[in-house]
């Protein structure tokens, strides 16, 4: 674990989801954001893992979440890679049409878009890669979209 | 700290009011639990005061939509009280916040039940 590289191997659990969220509010406080930002990022990072615990591992003890922080003189560059099927993004309803906003699931990419400045989702045959990026100096939130 | 809930009853309606965090698991299962068990028993004026909820995701989210299609969905009302900024904020970039009915004193929120 080099100083601005951070990786855990992580059942796919619950409290996989928890220990994600705990510390990526940690690793933002030190990188110096703001306490909403923080917030943002950590819920971010909790909606990217509870999608690889129960949608991609599927809670699989076999399986394992892989997530990494790297600290940039510009960015927190955040990846979580799960074991699964591969999620598909261009195939996730839209939360926000009127067909779907009683829905009692399907929000948590959109957060994830909501809350990080970009966001590039990698679906492969052997499990999904999530990037998540926040500029440490930049413009907050927008969710400015990277496809695959 | 998980959710924690206790109910009280004014004017006929039940308060629901909780405290700490309403996210995938524990917290989740607790606020569906006690919605379900009020209308199980003919509970059907459900006002949740959300003032010491600091914290809620996605799945939270959902539970607050089937809470309340839930209740709407049995002849029941629900509706919600004091939200956090952060809940509150939630419920804006979701769009959800014009589709609950949102109060913010709970003397006015009791006697907007029918």
């Amino acid at each position: 674990m080099a100083g601005n590289r951070f990786s855990y191997n992580l059942d796919s659990t619950l409290e996989t989801v928890d220990k994600a969220e705990e510390t990526a509010s940690r690793i933002a406080s030190e990188t110096g954001f703001g306490e909403d930002e923080v917030m943002q990022i950590a819920m971010a990072v909790r909606e990217a893992a509870v999608n690889a615990v129960l949608h991609g591992n599927a809670y699989d003890p076999e399986k394992k979440v892989a997530l990494e922080f790297e600290r940039t003189p510009k960015d927190l560059v955040i990846t979580i890679r799960d074991q699964g099927k591969g999620l598909d993004p261009g195939n996730i309803p839209d939360p926000l049409a009127p067909e779907n906003l009683l829905k009692t699931s399907g929000r948590g990419i959109f957060l994830i878009r909501s809350f990080m400045d970009v966001v590039e989702i990698h679906p492969s045959s052997t499990g999904t890669e999530i990037k998540l990026i926040k500029h440490v100096h930049g413009e907050t939130g927008g969710g400015k979209e990277a496809s695959q | 700290m998980n959710l924690r809930v206790s109910t009280r009853q004014v004017d006929g309606v039940n308060i629901v009011d909780c405290s700490g965090r309403i996210t995938l698991g524990e917290g989740s299962v607790v606020l569906r639990d006690t919605v379900k068990e009020l209308l199980s028993k003919g509970q059907k004026k459900i006002l949740l005061n959300l003032g010491d909820v600091n914290y809620i995701d996605s799945s939270g989210i959902g539970e607050l939509v089937s809470a309340y299609t839930t209740a709407k969905n049995q002849g029941g009302e629900l509706k919600l009280l004091n939200l956090t900024k952060k809940v509150h904020d939630l419920l804006q970039i979701t769009k959800l916040y014009t589709v609950f009915d949102v109060k913010d004193d709970e003397t006015a929120a009791v006697k907007s039940f029918r």
